[in-house]
């Protein structure tokens, strides 16, 4: 097999190399992380509270609905052209979610209109991930 | 009345049943099932015996792998499809119960996973058949998707290899053969409304004996195609590549014995499956929820729902794809659950661990859950030449929820990655060539997709499809050797047409195409898009723009331009917007485009899409925009109000401390605008999909899917198949109803 071993076979121990830690909070994705003794998800560009990891982080957030030809400008005229390279805006939405502190750009999801927000997008198993940064096995 | 019956008699009624099987058709069994065949007790004792002997076994791997390249090359080589010259193909090779264990590390990955099924069918129903059977120098084709891979304008070709008069392997090549005698040229029918339009479908089939071919059979296949000489060449290059791994097989039986060989197929699978289950177990335990939307069935608009949950537990990822829309009983963009399965696992072979050897075992830690009867997971009589416009969007889905879990993993072997722009956008072609001869297929451009941002740096232009991470988009002079098409505009990179954010997605390219020399030729092309962004970005990344398909009808350009050579303008955008041609007529569509014969001198014009884009557009370096606006990539007007970076635009040089007032004033406008999450919740969500809006699949709750209208619903669990109107019928009716307008 080539590559190196997601765990070591001698110790049995799971390779957290690839972790990045920064004031002792996980990153979990670009703009997030998690306190793992508070359980708290944060922002990691301002470190803003973004409420309990146990819980959606989205709620914490401010949104903002985008006409989507604003982002996508119609390259061909509108007025001559039914389909221009901008999404229909009857069809699609671009939903902005920003730290209510910083107002880094978390998340964008496209959807239709009034289509329920994916509140959950990101659900983490808490005590399994404070198990393994805690040195055990989770 | 009751059914019950005494043991006697229930044995009776099986055994008839079983001696009078009137058809076979597809194994659901072997359909359903990706995972690895538990190891016979030969493959055991063989793995047993060398498991301390890992350098030899490395060894014959790489000879093995080397093989299987080498059969790659050799198909590129000598295949006449543009598929097979511009690497959509795999090689390899199989255990003896027909998993997959090595491949050739380019061309079509998608393969790895779907390979199997067709080996396994005919193990299970040929082997012992009688009149059929399974010898030495037999010859087995498939084409039919029913029975494994993606859709019937790909043969697979497999020959046993026997050792001491037992199976101990098989050899196999898959390649994109195009031309398959469909209701459409080319092979990919988008325009299919049954199975039975969609051409030449083979179950696993004899059809060569002594490592030849059946002249019976090759003349029948032959003139079941549009294009018989390619029928045969292409089988012609399947078999003498697959002889190659044959021998390099063999070769190494003879060198380190059967045992050895045995152990290392076996081994290969049973140390890539425990290597995935090893690095899942890195990835944090969760579940990633998201929603992708395709816009179209290639003939008509409409928002069909692909729901995404994928949950990690320990060494086990699920893929939960219920709630998705309901199959389209008489629509080709269907995906029989099986193809949709390979697709999701090139997402892992090519862009979460490219390290791993290319076999089905990368897979096999990993379940799909679907809505038995929705798109996702079709009925036999849907058809799915087209499958690839519900399974990359599928794929899309996955793309899309992974980064979240891997971001924090222990073990990564890849950058984290958006989402690749996901569709094949190019021609299909179809008629009498320069040459007087009948063809049809598909263009290689399909090969240039714009690649997705990273974490760490910008996308690629026009890299690669997300099936394939090598392929060749074909050379334009060769091409034009045998198909009349010429490419006014043949790659050219557009302003803007990519995810914007921190790191951007790359660029797709844009092409204007007219054809000359002969008065009978066609187009189709294939892709979804137009309305609603097929493709995402991730962490604050934007999703790429739409693509139409545009057309100038009307006009022989070649003729116009003869003295007005002037009139030409090199961007779709000039084209449509200044209209320089006199009297033609200037159009745009969606880009689910049914044959069209056209003329001459008439233009078809379409883009190849951008990939997402990854992070906030505030924290693009300003240095690379200043780059893009180099290489005239992106527009003042992206440059000043999506990225807030303030340059002088003659010299390239940044003016940074407006640059940072300019997004420091954006980032108040955001908070200004935005509203706190359950304030907007309640402002904007709906309790049914728009009126307006012709929706498929679930909208809140994943047990309940709707089938085109607010009013009309059906359970997940119980799916009521789609019937979709003819889009003539449709126009037909508004017209008459505008007519009845006029004269009330």
């Amino acid at each position: 097999m080539s590559g190196k071993k997601a765990m070591s076979a001698e110790n049995g121990k799971m390779d957290l190399s690839g972790v990045t830690i920064e004031d002792g909070k996980v990153a979990i994705t670009e703009y997030l992380s998690i306190d793992l003794d508070k359980e708290t998800w944060h922002c990691r560009r301002c470190d803003q509270n973004l409420g309990s990891a146990r819980g959606p982080y989205k709620e914490a957030l401010v949104v903002y609905e985008r006409e989507p030809s604003e982002i996508h400008d119609p390259v061909i005229d509108p007025e001559k052209y039914a389909f221009t390279y901008a999404p229909d805006p009857d069809w699609c939405r671009i939903i902005e979610y920003y730290c209510p502190q910083c107002a880094t750009q978390v998340e964008v999801e496209y959807l239709p209109p009034g289509h329920p927000l994916t509140l959950n997008d990101l659900v983490l198993d808490i005590d399994s991930l404070k198990a393994r940064h805690a040195g055990g096995e989770a | 009345m009751t059914n019950a019956k005494a043991p006697s008699e229930r044995s009776l009624i099986e055994q008839f049943l079983d001696d009078n099987v009137l058809f076979l058709g597809p194994d659901p069994q072997i359909m359903a099932d990706h995972s690895v065949s538990t190891p016979t007790a030969v493959e055991l004792a063989a793995v047993d015996a060398w498991q301390d002997r890992s350098d030899e076994v490395h060894l014959i791997r790489n000879r093995l792998q080397t093989a299987c390249n080498e059969s790659f090359d050799m198909v590129e080589q000598m295949g006449a499809a543009p598929g097979a010259k511009w690497g959509d193909l795999i090689a390899g090779i199989f255990s003896s119960q027909g998993d997959l264990a090595l491949s050739s590390a380019g061309g079509v990955l998608i393969f790895s996973v779907l390979a199997q099924h067709p080996v396994k069918f005919a193990l299970k129903y040929w082997k012992d058949e009688p009149t059929v059977g399974i010898n030495d120098g037999d010859i087995f084709m498939h084409n039919d998707a029913r029975y494994g891979n993606i859709h019937n304008t790909d043969q697979s070709l497999t020959l046993p290899v026997f050792h001491n008069g037992e199976i101990v392997c098989f050899v196999g090549s898959i390649v994109h053969e195009g031309e398959n005698g469909a209701c459409e040229p080319g092979g990919m029918p988008g325009g299919a409304e049954s199975p039975y339009d969609e051409g030449l479908k083979m179950p696993p089939l004899k059809v060569g004996e002594n490592f030849e071919f059946r002249k019976d059979l090759l003349t029948f296949l032959q003139n079941s195609v549009r294009e018989p000489k390619l029928q045969m060449e292409g089988m012609k290059s399947k078999l003498h590549a697959c002889l190659r791994i044959k021998k390099r097989a063999e070769e190494v039986i003879r060198d380190y014995g059967i045992e050895a060989f045995m152990a290392t197929i076996r081994g290969t699978l049973t140390d890539t499956e425990a290597e995935v289950r090893r690095r899942l177990q890195t990835w944090p335990n969760g579940k990633v929820l998201t929603n992708v939307f395709a816009d179209s069935t290639l003939r008509e608009n409409v928002l069909i729902k692909i729901r995404c949950e994928v949950s990690k537990q320990n060494d086990e990822l699920i893929i939960d794809l219920r709630g998705s829309s309901p199959e389209f009983l008489n629509r080709a963009n269907n995906t029989v659950l099986a193809s949709m399965k390979g697709m999701l696992a090139q997402l892992f072979l090519m862009f979460i661990w490219p390290d791993l050897p290319r076999n089905q075992a990368v897979f096999a830690p990993i379940t799909v859950l679907t809505d038995p009867g929705s798109a996702l997971n079709c009925s036999p009589e849907a058809p799915n030449a087209q499958s690839m416009m519900t399974f990359f969007p599928a794929f899309t889905a996955v793309q899309n929820a992974v980064p979240k879990l891997l971001f924090a993993a222990g073990f990564r072997s890849t950058d984290i990655v958006a989402c690749w722009y996901n569709m094949i956008t190019t021609f299909v072609y179809g008629g009498f060539n320069q040459h007087q001869e009948f063809v049809g297929n598909v263009c290689a451009d399909l090969n240039g997709m714009g690649g997705a941002a990273r974490a760490t740096r910008d996308g690629e232009h026009s890299v690669a499809p997300i099936f394939a991470s090598m392929a060749d988009i074909g050379e334009q002079e060769l091409i034009e050797e045998e198909v009349p098409m010429m490419k006014l505009v043949p790659h050219k990179v557009m302003v803007d047409n990519c995810g914007f954010g921190k790191q951007r997605g790359g660029h797709g390219y844009q092409q204007i195409v007219t054809h000359k020399d002969t008065d009978a030729w066609g187009y189709m092309v294939n892709s979804i898009g137009a309305k609603f962004p097929s493709t995402y970005g991730i962490f604050g990344g934007y999703a790429p723009g739409c693509y139409p398909l545009c057309k100038v009808k009307d006009v022989n350009v070649f003729d116009v331009m003869k003295d007005s050579r002037d009139l030409m303008r090199f961007t779709i955008e000039d084209i449509m917007n200044e209209q320089p041609f006199p009297d033609a007529t200037y159009s745009a569509h969606h880009a689910g485009l049914q044959f069209e014969l056209a003329e001459q001198g008439e233009l078809y014009m379409i883009t190849q899409g951008g990939g997402g884009g990854y992070g906030d557009v505030l924290e693009r370096d300003p240095a690379d925009i200043a780059k893009d606006w180099a290489d005239g990539i992106v527009s003042k007007k992206t440059i000043e109000t999506i990225y807030f970076v303030v340059m002088d635009y003659n010299t390239g040089a940044l003016n940074k401390e407006a640059t940072e007032a300019a997004r420091a004033a954006e980032r108040k406008a955001r908070l200004a605008r935005a509203k706190p999450y359950k304030e907007f919740a309640a402002e904007w969500t709906k309790d049914k999909p728009p009126a307006n809006v012709p929706y498929y699949g679930s909208w809140d709750d994943p047990t309940v899917l709707y089938l085109g209208t607010p009013d009309k619903t059906c359970p997940a669990d119980a799916i009521e198949p789609v019937m979709m109107p003819d889009p003539k019928d449709v126009e037909i009716a508004a017209l008459k109803a505008e007519l009845k307008a006029l004269k009330a």
